[in-house]
């Protein structure tokens, strides 16, 4: 009899996101992995390139995108592995609202150091 | 009508031997995904050094990257990355119903484009490290 694994609620919203957020960030990693790797070499990074970098509204926009949508992509993939190896009940509780908090203070980290990064103080 | 795929038990690895291309791709994107976002965190931490002042950003990133350890998980790092993505688009183009009937090849062919990508990647990685 076959089977259905996956944990995602069928075409749900998460399993949706999942995926738009894959999209994205397939086209943003590579381009991360080439500009500081290819581009500027990672050796040669220094605060001043990084904050000339991150003064350009578009490269700002992206990069905070980048983060946010990684953070999204990487927590929400992560739960699903774990739902995929059968968790339930007061762990599956503690995993979720473990990785939200997790996946919050990253962002919140992430745009906070994207501002430092732009010389920006708010 | 939808049709599902009986895989088995996949979270049985003691039957690895028994494993089709689909399980490993399923078992490598699961296990690159992990890499990955424990980078991300670690990423994270170490730029966050740029609160602590330019200076301490600059040093700590410089000082890294003349470690010849991490010149090498950087290049484990690109591996993981690049599989992840390969298979991530070919998971996508599955989920669109495209190249339903060929998701073996489709899989060979993300290991082997890794593989060439990083190795021609590598002088690139090490250069002035070694």
């Amino acid at each position: 009899m076959s089977q259905r694994y996956s944990s995602f609620e069928p075409k749900g919203t998460r399993w949706l996101l999942q995926r738009l957020t894959a999209a994205f960030l397939v086209v943003v990693l590579a381009f991360h992995f080439m500009l500081l790797h290819f581009v500027n070499h990672a050796a040669e990074v220094t605060f001043a390139g990084t904050q000339m970098r991150m003064q350009t509204a578009g490269y700002f926009v992206t990069m905070v995108a980048f983060g946010l949508t990684a953070t999204f992509h990487g927590v929400n993939g992560i739960y699903n592995a774990l739902v995929n190896q059968g968790i339930d009940g007061t762990a599956k509780a503690a995993v979720k609202y473990g990785l939200v908090l997790a996946g919050l203070l990253l962002a919140v980290q992430i745009v906070r150091l994207s501002l430092v990064m732009a010389g920006i103080s708010l | 009508m939808s049709q599902s795929y009986d895989r088995g038990l996949v979270e049985d690895f003691g039957r690895w031997t028994e494993f089709s291309a689909g399980m490993w791709a399923w078992i490598f994107h699961k296990f690159t995904g992990w890499v990955l976002v424990g980078y991300l965190f670690t990423h994270i931490a170490v730029l966050s050094t740029a609160m602590a002042g330019p200076e301490v950003y600059t040093s700590t990133l410089q000082g890294l990257e003349a470690l010849l350890v991490v010149r090498f998980l950087e290049v484990g790092l690109l591996a993981v990355a690049v599989f992840h993505i390969l298979n991530g688009v070919r998971l996508l183009l599955v989920d669109l119903g495209i190249g339903l009937e060929s998701q073996d090849r489709s899989f060979y062919a993300s290991l082997i484009l890794t593989g060439a990508i990083v190795v021609a990647s590598v002088p690139t990685f090490l250069a002035g490290a070694l």
